[in-house]
This record gives structure tokens, sequence and C-alpha cells, in this order.
């Protein structure tokens, strides 16, 4: 398989006695969504901003497609990149940021008018100064800014921040559907849903360091079976002592086993299931919280 | 990841660079897309005519010829064009959008020469104003010998004083990152210099050759420089605009964008 990636090669970074990345390596592949996870303050967006070469790193490198960002001439022909929504300046128009940027890079100017109504930023909108957008508002203008140059890499800081619920639902179809024509997509976010809802793979970042990458269905595969039964102390007492483990949570038990084996000491214990399933989907909460909860915990980390 | 993977190279043969006049365009339109920015380059042209048009209302009638018309021209000019220099990079800093500057023209010392070409453009643009306006107003008032000795000369050595200004400011600018720290050392440095220079009778010899202001009064008189006035031009240039611009342009080559 031939892969056009991202590749972030041990980059450290340390300000004084302070490491804000600690040897970071890790891989986005093309035609997948890569999600960038980890509490605020991880080092997303430095490692964003090593990327394209607005931090210098201390050592290591990245490439993007066999290439470094300052190496090319035209970067936004080929990647797009939208790193802080917030970094523009106040009093211009929305309008005019992005026929700015068009103009730089030798975009058609046209392009401007159709990223606009592609980002659902009205006419009436783009015209008003960048200091009276909602940060939703400066999302969809960044998002526009970094598709300027049709690139076939996206990289993207938070990009769901600030959205409304309509909006992620339009950034989770878009980003969708430009890792399904073979691009590659890097996300940062601090918001697990978001993550698991719009990558297929998976980096997990917390003070500077890689905790845990790969694909999604790997890290959301928790083994065993959650089940809720009338006599819940009965069951969890049976499957105790049938030799598997059993944990309680909330209404209802967590085991370590396959749902057949759950309904079949139920049954031979005539006891009632109320619900009996695979263990899924709170997978990647347990275990963000159990990889970045070796000491206190980041204020930061929201769900 | 363990699976084998290889890394296929992104083409981008097929994306032309960014050609630098595109990047001075977009630096002067930067210029003038913001209240700040489009208020200053108003200020500067408006001051420019209403300058000369009150000399050539009030002044003795003797008085109102070109070398006097330019000579007021010159003065609020020679305040405004140094801030639009700072402005010019620091509106990239306070603003934070050089974030978007520099990460669409990664190459830095690029986006700094088109800052400088769009300095310089700028200045020249203020003083074709100014010519045009005096000669205007020399017209106007038709006095006898009303262009006196006034030569090509003289134009270079205005044109040379007002790109100094406004290449100082962006100096200043690039050296501070900030617009008030920029502004305000600006202004405040040339006082402070020569009030040092009051007190300490030893630094008044070499005045000319440190004190920037000093060494370019030549430029506003009527006769050529001298040998020596333009040494001392030269020595104050040198470490009054040359060297912040080394030192600024290499902060700004450097330091991390966020």
């Amino acid at each position: 398989m031939v892969y056009l990636v991202i590749e972030v090669d041990t980059v450290s970074k340390t300000y004084g006695s302070f490491t804000a990345l600690d040897k970071v390596s890790f891989r986005a592949r093309q035609g997948r969504v890569t999600g960038f996870l980890g509490p605020n303050g991880a080092g997303k967006s430095t490692t964003m901003r090593v990327m394209v070469g607005l931090t210098p790193p201390t050592s290591g490198t990245v490439t993007i497609g066999g290439h470094r960002y300052a190496d090319l001439t035209n970067p936004a022909r080929h990647i797009g990149t939208l790193l802080d929504a917030s970094a523009q300046h106040a009093g211009r128009t929305g309008r005019e940021i992005l026929a700015l940027g068009a103009k730089t890079i030798g975009a058609p100017s046209t392009k401007v008018d159709e990223l606009l109504a592609l980002v659902g930023l009205t006419g009436k909108e783009a015209k008003r100064r960048v200091r009276h957008y909602s940060l939703g508002m400066r999302q969809r203008l960044g998002i526009a800014h970094a598709l300027l140059g049709e690139p076939s890499v996206l990289i993207l800081d938070e990009p769901v921040n600030g959205l409304d619920p309509a909006g992620i639902h339009w950034m989770r179809v878009m980003l969708r559907d430009y890792a399904a024509r073979g691009c590659t997509v890097l996300l940062s976010s601090h918001l697990l849903h978001e993550v698991e809802m719009i990558a297929d793979d998976i980096v997990l970042i917390d003070r500077g360091r890689i905790l845990w990458q790969g694909a999604k269905d790997d890290l959301l595969s928790v083994k065993g079976t959650m089940v809720r039964a009338v006599e819940a102390d009965a069951l969890q007492q049976a499957l105790e002592a049938e030799g598997f483990s059993v944990s309680a949570a909330a209404q209802e038990l967590q085991v370590e086993a396959e749902p057949v084996e759950v309904g079949s000491v139920a049954a031979r214990h005539g006891i009632t299931l109320i619900e009996l399933r695979p263990a899924q989907g709170a997978g990647l909460e347990a275990l963000f919280l159990q990889l970045t909860a070796t000491g206190a915990m980041p204020a930061g980390v929201q769900s | 990841m363990s699976e084998a993977t290889y890394t296929e190279t992104l083409d981008v043969s097929a994306s032309p660079a960014v050609p630098f006049h595109r990047i001075v365009e977009v630096e002067l339109r930067k210029m003038t897309d913001t209240r700040s920015g489009k208020w200053l380059l108003i200020t500067i042209a408006v001051i420019t005519v209403l300058a000369v048009g009150l000399v050539l209302a009030f002044a003795h009638s003797q008085d109102k010829v070109f070398e006097t018309f330019i000579g007021i021209a010159a003065t609020p000019q020679g305040f405004l064009l140094p801030v639009l220099g700072v402005l010019l990079v620091t509106s990239e800093w306070s603003q934070r959008a050089g974030m978007t500057t520099f990460t669409l023209v990664p190459q830095r010392r690029r986006v700094l020469a088109a800052k400088v070409a769009a300095a310089v453009l700028f200045g020249l643009a203020a003083i074709a104003l100014a010519l045009v306006v005096a000669a205007l107003a020399t017209l106007l008032a038709d006095q006898p010998d009303r262009w006196g000795s006034y030569g090509i000369g003289d134009v270079g050595k205005f044109a040379l004083l007002q790109t100094m200004g406004i290449l100082q400011g962006l100096a200043f600018g690039m050296l501070f990152l900030n617009s008030a720290a920029a502004i305000v050392t600006y202004f405040v440095v040339p006082i402070a210099f020569s009030i040092v220079t009051g007190v300490v009778e030893q630094l008044r010899h070499v005045q000319p050759w440190i004190d920037l202001n000093t060494s370019q009064q030549p430029l506003f008189g009527g006769d050529g420089l001298t040998g020596k006035e333009w040494a001392q031009l030269a020595t104050g240039t040198l470490i009054w605009i040359v060297l912040p611009l080394a030192v600024g342009a290499w902060r700004m080559l450097r330091a991390e964008v966020k």
C-alpha cells in the first residue's frame, strides 16, 4: 500500500526547562481522518505549528508527503491549514481575508465566493469585520481559508471549537468526504466524542508525549459485555463463581466475557436479563482518562 | 502503526511558486484594507495638502516658492511615514495575522523583503504626492524666481530623507514587534539623545557621526553634501537604520509565530 502521509519524527520542543514536546512521533495517513486528541496544553497546537514551520523544533523533523513545509514555494496549494481561527486582523472583513489569501497563493478570485458559500457565510456576514464574528463564524472562515488552494492535505487545530451542532455535523460530513476523496486530514481536538465521531485513526497526546496511536476501532473495541439484570447481585455472584471478572458500573455490570457466556450463566441461574450487549463505545473515554490520569488530571479535560 | 508504509512524495511541481511581486502587492493591500492603515494613509495625504495649503494662504509672498512648499510638506510626512513603516510589521504580530502570512509564505525572508519593498513604494508615493502638491502650489502662487535653484539633486535628497524615515520605522517595528514600543522608541530616543549630548560636552563633536537627526540636517539644506557630511550620514544610517534592521530581521526570521 502506498500512502501519502504526514510524518512527525521524534519532534521535541523545550522552552527553558519546560518540555512542551517530548520525542513526538506519529503518522497521519492518506484517505483517513486522523484525530489528534489530548487535553488542553498537551502540545497539540505546538506540534501543528512545528509542522508548518511557525515554531522551530528543538530537535526532530516533520515531513508532509516527503517535503518539509518550509521548503515548499507555494504550500497552501497542497496543504490547507487552520491553526487558530482567531489569529486574523480583527479589522479586516471575512471576504478580504479570503481575497488576500487567494491573491497570495494565486487562486482565482472566484474561489472566494465559492468557499464563502461552501462554509455557509452569507454575503452580508462576509462584509463584516472579523472583530464582530462569533468563534463559530471564525472557524468557518478559517476552514474556507484552508481550502483556498484546493489542498490534498488538511491540518486543522481544534476546527470544531465554537461550532454549533449543525456546524459540527457539517464539519464532520465535509472532512469525511475529503478523506473519502483520498485527502489526508489531521485535526486536533480536546473533545473526545468529536474525535470518536470524525476520526478513523487516533493519536493520543498528553503533556507533550504520545500515549497511543492507532485505528479508532482498535481503541474502541474494549473486550467484554455490559449486562443489566433484575437480580444484579445474584448475577454478579454467579459470574464471579464461574471465574469471570465483574465490575459494577452505575446500573449495570461490566463482565470480561462474551455476551453468550454471560447469557448462559444467567439462564442456568434463572436470572432475568434486562439488557445484554458487547462493551463498546464507552471505551475511548475510559482509555483517554486512564492514559492521561498519571498524577493529577489536567484541568482542561472536558468531554 | 506497525505495518509497512511507503511514503509517496507529494507532487508539487504543478504549482508555481508565489512570485515576489505578488507578495509585495499583498503587503501594499494589507496597509489599505484596515481602518488604521487606511486612515494613516489618508492622514498623510491630507496633512501634506493642508500644510502646503496653509503656506499658500498665509505665508509672505516672497516665501511662496517651491523650496518652501516642499519643505513644509516634508515635515509632517517625516513624522507619519515612520509610523507607517512600524505598522507594516507590527500588525502581523499584534493582530497575529502573521500566522497566516508565514503559513502561506514560509520563506520569511521573502515576506521581509516584500515589506521593505512595500515601505519604499509607500515612501515614494508620499514623495511624489509632496512634489506634485508643492508644484501646484508654486504655480498658483506665481512668484518671481519661484523654482529657485531647486533641482534633481534636491529631489533626490528629499526622497532619501523620507525613505530613510519609513525604513527606520520598519526597522524599529521589526526590532520590537510591537507598535507602541516601536513608535515610542522611534520618537523618544532622538530626544533623549539630544539631551545627553547637551549635557555631556565630550559627545558634542561626535554627535553628527552618531546622531541621525543631526547628520540628516544637510539633507534639508539647499547645498550639496560634503564628503564628510555623506560619511556622517552613512554612520548615522548604519547605527539607526541598518543595525536595527539587521537585528530586527534576525528576530523576525527566527521568532516563534503564535
